[in-house]
C-alpha cells in the first residue's frame, strides 16, 4: 500500500524492525518505506541505526522483531545470498571487494553460474561490455587493490547491477570521494532510478543528502524522527534537529590566527607506500605554532603516509626539521622525544591496545619518565593518579580506569587518545581523520579540543576527508593530490570548488558550469 | 650414489611431503592454520598400518589412513572455526593429541612383520626416456603417480574453478565472500578437512608404501614440521610445494648414500670413516628448511605476494576492521 | 516474532531459545573458573580414554597423587621434575605474553644441558676446581648457550621475519643431533651413549647432601635448581607486572602496531625476550645435568620443552601460576611413567591444552535466554 495511492507496490516495506545488540537496541520499532524509481535517503549520525537497518535488508542480519516486504511480498533472508536473489544489493562503507582478486574475479564471486570452470578470458570481456554500458570504466583485468576508491565503488556498483539487482543500498558512498567524484556519482544514481530502479542512499551529510533525495527518513538513536519526508521543501536546520535533536553548532568559535615560530617544515620528501609504490612525491609545507594546518584530500593520495613520516611510522627521503632539528633518519621515539603527538587514523588497532586497562593505554606516552617511571620501575599509583584526573578532565565514560580498552566506544576511545596525547603537551599534533564514526557530541568534543590546542599555541596538522571539518577548523588549507602537495590556501580565501578541482588532480575533467553542490559556507 | 637412484628415492619419499603440504595449502588457503601436520601424518601412518597388520588389505588401510588424519583435523577445526581459539596454539595440541594417540594405538605394532604393500608401477615405454624416465615413471608407488596427478589438479582446482575462487576469497577477505553469499565456516571446515586427509594420506604412505614399518614416533619424525616450511617456501601453490618435497626427499636419500663410499672423487670421505659425523648430516634438511624459509621471505616481500591474508584470524561476522 | 495480523496467523507459544551474545565485561573470576573447568574437562575426556584402552582411570589417578605427593621422598621427587618444568614454562610464558612463539625450549634445554657440560668435560675449567666456581660457570655456561640458541630464532624473525615457529622447532632436532654428536662422539664414555659422570664439584647441591648434619633430609633429592628457578618466577613477575620493559612486554604482546606506534623497538624486544626465553630453558638444562643425572646423555628431557608450551598456558602466561601449573605437571610426568599404555600422558597434555583454549570461548560469549 503506498501513500500516494499508485498501484506499484513497494520496492522495500519495512514495519517494525527490532535489532538488538548487546548493550544496546540498534533498532527499535523501525518503520521504512522505498518506492520504485526513488531515491530514498536514510539520513542520521554515526551510531543511529541506520547501517543496521539496511544490513537487516541485505540479509546480513535476522531482526528480532518485526516484518519485511519486497515488491510486496513478505520475505525472510537467512543470508546476503537470499537479498541478492531477490534483487537487492548493497554496496557497504567498507567495500566488500577481496583485494588481491581482480574485478572479474569479484563480480562472479558467490553466483551460481558459472558453476565450476570459470573461464576467466570470456568473462573478462563480458564485465569489460557491461560497464562500458553502464557508462562506468574500469578494467576487469585489474586487481581490486591496484584501483583507487572511486574505482573500487564502481566495481561494486558493477557487482550489484550484473546481479540484476533492482534496488542499491549505499552506505555512506560519498565518504571517500572528491566532491567533483560525488557529482558523478550522482548522475549515475539519477541514470539508475530513470530505468526504473529504486536507490537507498545512507548518509550522515545534509546537505548532498538534499542534492540527491526524493524523499528523505531521518534516524535517531535507533528511532525514525521523520519518515519518508519529502526533501522539496525541507532545510537543512530541519534535518538537523530531526537528526540530532537540538541545534547544531555552525562553525566552532576561533580567535584570530596568530601564527609563531615553524615547528614542522617538511622539503622534498619522498615515501613509498606498504606496496613499494610512491606515496609522497616531493612533498614540502611548513607549519607554524599556533595554527591548524588541514590537508585536503581523497584517500589513497599520501594523507596517511604524509602522517606517518612526520610521526616516525614511515622511512622517507628529503627533510624533515621538527622544533629546528634535522633528522633524516626518523623513528617513532625520536618523534615522541621531540614532541609529535599523534592521533592516528586506527583507533582501535594502532591507538590504543584493546585488551590493556584504559591506565595502561593512558601511559602509553609517559611511560618512560618521572613521575611515571623511576629508573626502570613504573610507579603504578603515579600512573592510576594520572589515569584518574585525565578520565575525568576529557569526560571518559567508562567503569573504571581499570576498564579494557576495547569495551569503550569509539567516542570515548578517541577521547582517551586525545587526552593522552595532548596531555604529553606536543609542539607538534598530527590527527588524522579524528572525528571518523562518531556521533555529533564526540565530534563537537574534539572539535574543541583541537581549538584548544591552537589556542595553547601548538601546531596542528588535521587531515580529513570531510571538507566540511577541515575548512571549519583550520587556518590554512594544503590539497594533497598522488603525493604532492598542489597547492596551499589561507581559509579565509579558499573556495570550495577549487578545492575540489584540485583534489581530483587539477582539471576533473568536467565542465565548468557544473553547479556546486557543496555549499561555500563551512559547517555543518 | 648415483644421481638416478637418489632423484628416483627423492621423488617416492618426496610424495610425502607432496601430499602433506598439499593439505596444509588448501587448509591454509582458507585461512585456517594448521600446525597439527604431525599429529595428523602419525595417525595416518598408524591407521593404515594397524589395519594392513590386522586385514592385509593395504587399500583398505590406505582409507582407514586418510580417515584418521581427516577425523583429528576436524577437532582443529572444531576449536578454532567455532570456538574462535586460537590456530597456532591449537595446532600445537593437535600435534600432542595426535602423537600421544598414535603411540597408544601402535602398542606392539612394531613387531609385527613384513606387510603387503601398496603395488608399485613402471609405465612401459615412458620410463626408458633417459633421466626423467628411470626417476618418475619406473618401480615408483601407485601413490607417487598419485601425486603427480594431484599437484596440477589442486593447482587448477585453486586458480581455475569456482571453487578455488571461492577458496581464495575465504582465506583472503573473508567478509567480502561473506557478504556476497559464500558460507566461510562451511567452506573452512571442509578445506580443514581436507587438509587432514591429505596428511593422513602421508602418512599412511610412509607405512604402507615408502618405509613400511611403525616405529613410533620415529615413523614420520620431523617431515610434518618440514611439510609445514614447504608450504611457506612453496608460497601456497601446489606446483612449487612438488618441487620442495621432492627435493628435501632428495635430500633424505642422499644423506644416506653419501655414509657409503669411501672416497668422493678421490677426496677421504669423512662420513665413512667417522661415523659420528652423520648427526650433523642429519641436521641439514632442518637447517636447509630455516634458510630455504629466509631466501623465501625476501623474495616474497620482493614480488608482493605472501600469506594469505586472513591466514590465523578467526573469522567473527559483524567485525570489520576500522 | 510476528506482528499482529500476520499471514503467519495466530501468535504462537513464545519459545525460550538459547543465544550466543558477545560479552561487555568479563568477571575477574572468570577466567581461573574457566581454566579449572577446562581442566578438569580434560581430565574426564583421558579418564575414558583411559577406560577405553583397557586401563582403570580411577586407579591411575590416584596412583599419580599418591606417587607424587603421598609422602615427603615423593614430594620432593616431584618438586626434581617440577623444577625444570618451572624454568621451561617461565621460558615459554614469557615469551608468549609476547605473542612470540618459542615452541624450542627442549632444544634450548638441550643446549644449556650442553653448554653446563661442556664446562666439567671440555674442560673449561681446570679439574679440581672448587664448587664455588664450578657451579657458577655451569650455570652461567648452560644460560648462555640457552640465550645463544634463543637469539638465532630471534634475530631471524626480528630482522628477516622468519616465522619463529618453524624456526625453533627446526633448531630443536638440531640441539638433539649436537648433543648425540658429543655422547657418541668425543665424549663418549667407554663406547656407551653417555658421558663419564661428573665430579662432585659439579653436581648442585641437594637437600640429601645435608643428610649429614640433618638425618631427616637423606634421600630427598630437590636441588638448588629449585632454587633458580622459584628466584627467576619471582623475578620474572616483578619485572612484567611492575618494570618498563615488562610494559613494553605486555603492550607489544597486545598489539604491535601499538607498540611501534609508542616508539617501542619492537626488533630489539624480540631478540631480547628470545635470548631470555633461550637462557631460562637452557637453565633448566643445566639444572637437569648438574642437579639429577650428573652426565650428559642423550635422554635428558622427557619433552619438559613441550609440556612447558601447556603449563604456560595453563598459568595464562603468569610467572607464579607456572609454579603451581610446573608442579601439577611434574607430578603428572613423575607418575606418569607408570601409567600404560605410553602414549597416554602425552595425549593427556593435548586433551588439556584443546580444553583450555576452547575454554576460552566462554571468556567471549555468554549464554541468554531469549523469548521468542
Amino acid at each position: 500500500m503506498t501513500s500516494d495511492g499508485s498501484t506499484a507496490p513497494l520496492a522495500i516495506e519495512l514495519r517494525g524492525i527490532v535489532k538488538r545488540f548487546p548493550g544496546v537496541v540498534a533498532n527499535d520499532g523501525v518503520d521504512f518505506d522505498l518506492r520504485p524509481g526513488e531515491v530514498h535517503a536514510l539520513l542520521g549520525e554515526n551510531g543511529a541505526g541506520k547501517s543496521t537497518l539496511m544490513n537487516i535488508v541485505a540479509g546480513l542480519y535476522r531482526p528480532d522483531e518485526g516484518e519485511m516486504r519486497v515488491d510486496g511480498r513478505p520475505v525472510r533472508f537467512r543470508s546476503p545470498r537470499d537479498a541478492i536473489a531477490a534483487g537487492l544489493g548493497m554496496i557497504h562503507q567498507h567495500f566488500a571487494l577481496v583485494p588481491s582478486q581482480t574485478v572479474t574475479e569479484n563480480v562472479l564471486l558467490g553466483l551460481d553460474r558459472p558453476r565450476f570452470l570459470l573461464g576467466l578470458a570470456k568473462h573478462d570481456e563480458e564485465m569489460a561490455a557491461l560497464a562500458a554500458g553502464l557508462g562506468l570504466k574500469v578494467d576487469p583485468r585489474a586487481k581490486v587493490w591496484q584501483l583507487s576508491v572511486g574505482e573500487q565503488q564502481r566495481v561494486e556498483v558493477l557487482k550489484m547491477l550484473y546481479r540484476g539487482a533492482h534496488v542499491l543500498i549505499m552506505d555512506e558512498p560519498t565518504a571517500v570521494l572528491a566532491p567533483q567524484e560525488v557529482e558523478e556519482l550522482f548522475r549515475t544514481l539519477r541514470a539508475m532510478t530513470a530505468s526504473g530502479r529504486s536507490i537507498v542512499f545512507i548518509s550522515h551529510k545534509l546537505a548532498e543528502v538534499l542534492a540527491i533525495a526524493d524523499r528523505i527518513t531521518v534516524m535517531r538513536r535507533g528511532r525514525v524522527t521523520a519518515s519518508g519526508i519529502a526533501a522539496a521543501g525541507t532545510s537543512k536546520g530541519d534535518l538537523a534537529r530531526l537528526m540530532v535533536g537540538r541545534e547544531v553548532l555552525g562553525s566552532v568559535e576561533r580567535t584570530m590566527f596568530r601564527p609563531g615560530a615553524v615547528v614542522l617544515s617538511m622539503r622534498d620528501v619522498h615515501a613509498e607506500n606498504d606496496k613499494g609504490l610512491p606515496a609522497l612525491r616531493g612533498v614540502s609545507l611548513d607549519v607554524r605554532a599556533g595554527e591548524i594546518l588541514g590537508i585536503a584530500g581523497v584517500a589513497g593520495n599520501g594523507q596517511s603516509e604524509l602522517a606517518q613520516v612526520v610521526t616516525g611510522l614511515r622511512p622517507f627521503l628529503g627533510r624533515i626539521e621538527i622544533a629546528g632539528d634535522v633528522a633524516e633518519r626518523r623513528s617513532a621515539r625520536d618523534a615522541i622525544r621531540r614532541g609529535v603527538a599523534h592521533v592516528p587514523e586506527d583507533r582501535t588497532g594502532v591507538g590504543s591496545a584493546p585488551n590493556l586497562s584504559i591506565t595502561d593505554n593512558l601511559i602509553m606516552k609517559a611511560y618512560r619518565e618521572a613521575p611515571i617511571a623511576h629508573g626502570w620501575v613504573i610507579d603504578v599509583s603515579a600512573a592510576r593518579r594520572m589515569a584518574e584526573s585525565l578520565k575525568d578532565e576529557y569526560s571518559i565514560a567508562a567503569p573504571s580506569i581499570d576498564t579494557l580498552a576495547r569495551l569503550l566506544s569509539g567516542g570515548n576511545l578517541q577521547r582517551l587518545i586525545l587526552a593522552r596525547e595532548i596531555e604529553s603537551k606536543p609542539s607538534l599534533l598530527v590527527a588524522v581523520q579524528p572525528t571518523r564514526g562518531l556521533d555529533v557530541g564526540a565530534i563537537e568534543a574534539v572539535h574543541r579540543l583541537l581549538m584548544a590546542r591552537r589556542e595553547a599555541g601548538a601546531a596542528t596538522i588535521l587531515i580529513s576527508e570531510d571538507l566540511d571539518e577541515i575548512l571549519g577548523l583550520s587556518d590554512r588549507v594544503a590539497v594533497i593530490y598522488e603525493g604532492l602537495i598542489l597547492g596551499t590556501f589561507d581559509v579565509a580565501e579558499a573556495d570550495v570548488q577549487e578545492l575540489g578541482l584540485l583534489m581530483t588532480g587539477g582539471t576533473g575533467g568536467l565542465p565548468l558550469e557544473v553547479a556546486p553542490i557543496l555549499p561555500g559556507v563551512p559547517g555543518a | 650414489m648415483d644421481f638416478v637412484t637418489i632423484m628416483a628415492a627423492g621423488v617416492a619419499t618426496g610424495t610425502i611431503y607432496l601430499f602433506a603440504a598439499v593439505g596444509e595449502i588448501f587448509a591454509e588457503r582458507s585461512g585456517v592454520l594448521n600446525l597439527g601436520v604431525t599429529g595428523m601424518m602419525l595417525m595416518g601412518a598408524v591407521g593404515g598400518f594397524a589395519t594392513v597388520v590386522a586385514t592385509g588389505d593395504p587399500w583398505l588401510g590406505l582409507l582407514v589412513g586418510m580417515a584418521a588424519g581427516g577425523l583429528l583435523s576436524l577437532l582443529h577445526a572444531v576449536v578454532t572455526i567455532h570456538f574462535q581459539a586460537d590456530q597456532v596454539v591449537s595446532g600445537l595440541a593437535l600435534t600432542f593429541v595426535g602423537t600421544g594417540l598414535a603411540r597408544v594405538l601402535g602398542e606392539g605394532l612394531s613387531k609385527a612383520g613384513a606387510t603387503s604393500l601398496l603395488p608399485k608401477l613402471t609405465v612401459p615405454i615412458l620410463s626408458d626416456i633417459p633421466i626423467v624416465g628411470p626417476i618418475f615413471l619406473r618401480d615408483q608407488s601407485v601413490l607417487v603417480y598419485a601425486g603427480y596427478l594431484l599437484v596440477p589438479a589442486a593447482w587448477y582446482w585453486i586458480h581455475r574453478t569456482r571453487p578455488g575462487l571461492n577458496l581464495r576469497a575465504v582465506g583472503e577477505y573473508p567478509a567480502a565472500a561473506d557478504a556476497m553469499g559464500v558460507n566461510v565456516y562451511r567452506l573452512r571446515y571442509l578445506y580443514v578437512f581436507m587438509g587432514g586427509l591429505l596428511s593422513g594420506l602421508a602418512g599412511a604412505a610412509i607405512t604402507l608404501a615408502i618405509q613400511p614399518g611403525w616405529f613410533g614416533d620415529l615413523t614420520v619424525g620431523g617431515r610434518g614440521w618440514i611439510a609445514i616450511g614447504l608450504v611457506i617456501f612453496a608460497q601456497w601453490d601446489p606446483l612449487r610445494a612438488a618441487v620442495g618435497g621432492y627435493l628435501f626427499g632428495a635430500i633424505d636419500r642422499f644423506l644416506l648414500d653419501v655414509q657409503g663410499p669411501e672416497n668422493f672423487f678421490g677426496i677421504r670421505n669423512p662420513v665413512y670413516y667417522d661415523h659420528t659425523l652423520t648427526f650433523f648430516l642429519g641436521m641439514l634438511p632442518f637447517v636447509l628448511v630455516i634458510v630455504v624459509l629466509v631466501v623465501g621471505s625476501r623474495e616474497a616481500v620482493r614480488k608482493r605476494i605472501g600469506a594469505p591474508a586472513a591466514l590465523g584470524v578467526p573469522y567473527i561476522r559483524g567485525e570489520r576492521g576500522a | 516474532m510476528t506482528a499482529a495480523g500476520s499471514p503467519q496467523g495466530v501468535a504462537a507459544r513464545s519459545r525460550r531459545t538459547v543465544q550466543l551474545e558477545r560479552r561487555l565485561d568479563v568477571p575477574r573470576w572468570l577466567p581461573y573458573l574457566a581454566t579449572l573447568g577446562a581442566v578438569a574437562f580434560a581430565l574426564l575426556v583421558s579418564a575414558m580414554i583411559l577406560a577405553a584402552v583397557g586401563g582403570d582411570p580411577i586407579r591411575s589417578y590416584l596412583h599419580i597423587v599418591d606417587s607424587a605427593f603421598g609422602d615427603i621422598g615423593v614430594i620432593s621427587d616431584t618438586m626434581v621434575k617440577a623444577t625444570p618444568l618451572i624454568l621451561t614454562g617461565l621460558a615459554c610464558a614469557l615469551a608468549f605474553r609476547m605473542r612470540l612463539w618459542n615452541i624450542g625450549a627442549e632444544g634450548q634445554l638441550l643446549m644449556g644441558a650442553w653448554g653446563a657440560s661442556a664446562v666439567v668435560l671440555v674442560p673449561l675449567l681446570p679439574p679440581g676446581a672448587p664448587a664455588l666456581v664450578v657451579i657458577p660457570a655451569m650455570t652461567l655456561a648452560g644460560f648462555a648457550a640457552g640465550a645463544l640458541w634463543g637469539f638465532i630464532p630471534g634475530l631471524l624473525k626480528a630482522r628477516l621475519a622468519m616465522n619463529e615457529i618453524i624456526a625453533t622447532l627446526m633448531l630443536n632436532y638440531v640441539a638433539a643431533l649436537w648433543i648425540a654428536f658429543w655422547v657418541f662422539g668425543p665424549w663418549s664414555e667407554g663406547g656407551f651413549q653417555l658421558t663419564a659422570q661428573f665430579p662432585r664439584e659439579a653436581w648442585l647441591p641437594r637437600l640429601t647432601d645435608l643428610a649429614a648434619q640433618v638425618p631427616a633430609l637423606g634421600g630427598l633429592t630437590v636441588h638448588l635448581g629449585l632454587a633458580f628457578a622459584l628466584v627467576a618466577a619471582v623475578a620474572l613477575w616483578f619485572i612484567l607486572r611492575r618494570s618498563r620493559w615488562g610494559y613494553e612486554i605486555r603492550l607489544t604482546g597486545d598489539s604491535p602496531p601499538a607498540a611501534r606506534y609508542a616508539g617501542i623497538d619492537i626488533a630489539r624486544n624480540t631478540i631480547a625476550i628470545f635470548m631470555i626465553s633461550g637462557g631460562l630453558a637452557g637453565l633448566a638444562g643445566m639444572a637437569e645435568v648438574s642437579g639429577v643425572v650428573h652426565r650428559l646423555q642423550q635422554a635428558i628431557s622427557p619433552g619438559y620443552g613441550f609440556t612447558a608450551i601447556i603449563v604456560a598456558y595453563i598459568a595464562r602466561f603468569n610467572p607464579l601460576g607456572v609454579i603451581v601449573a610446573a608442579i601439577l605437571f611434574g607430578a603428572l610426568i613423575l607418575a606418569g611413567r607408570e601409567i600404560q599404555p605410553a602414549g597416554v600422558p602425552g595425549m593427556i597434555q593435548g586433551i588439556v591444552l584443546f580444553s583450555l583454549i576452547a575454554s576460552e570461548v566462554v571468556l567471549r560469549y555468554r549464554i541468554r535466554l531469549v523469548r521468542g
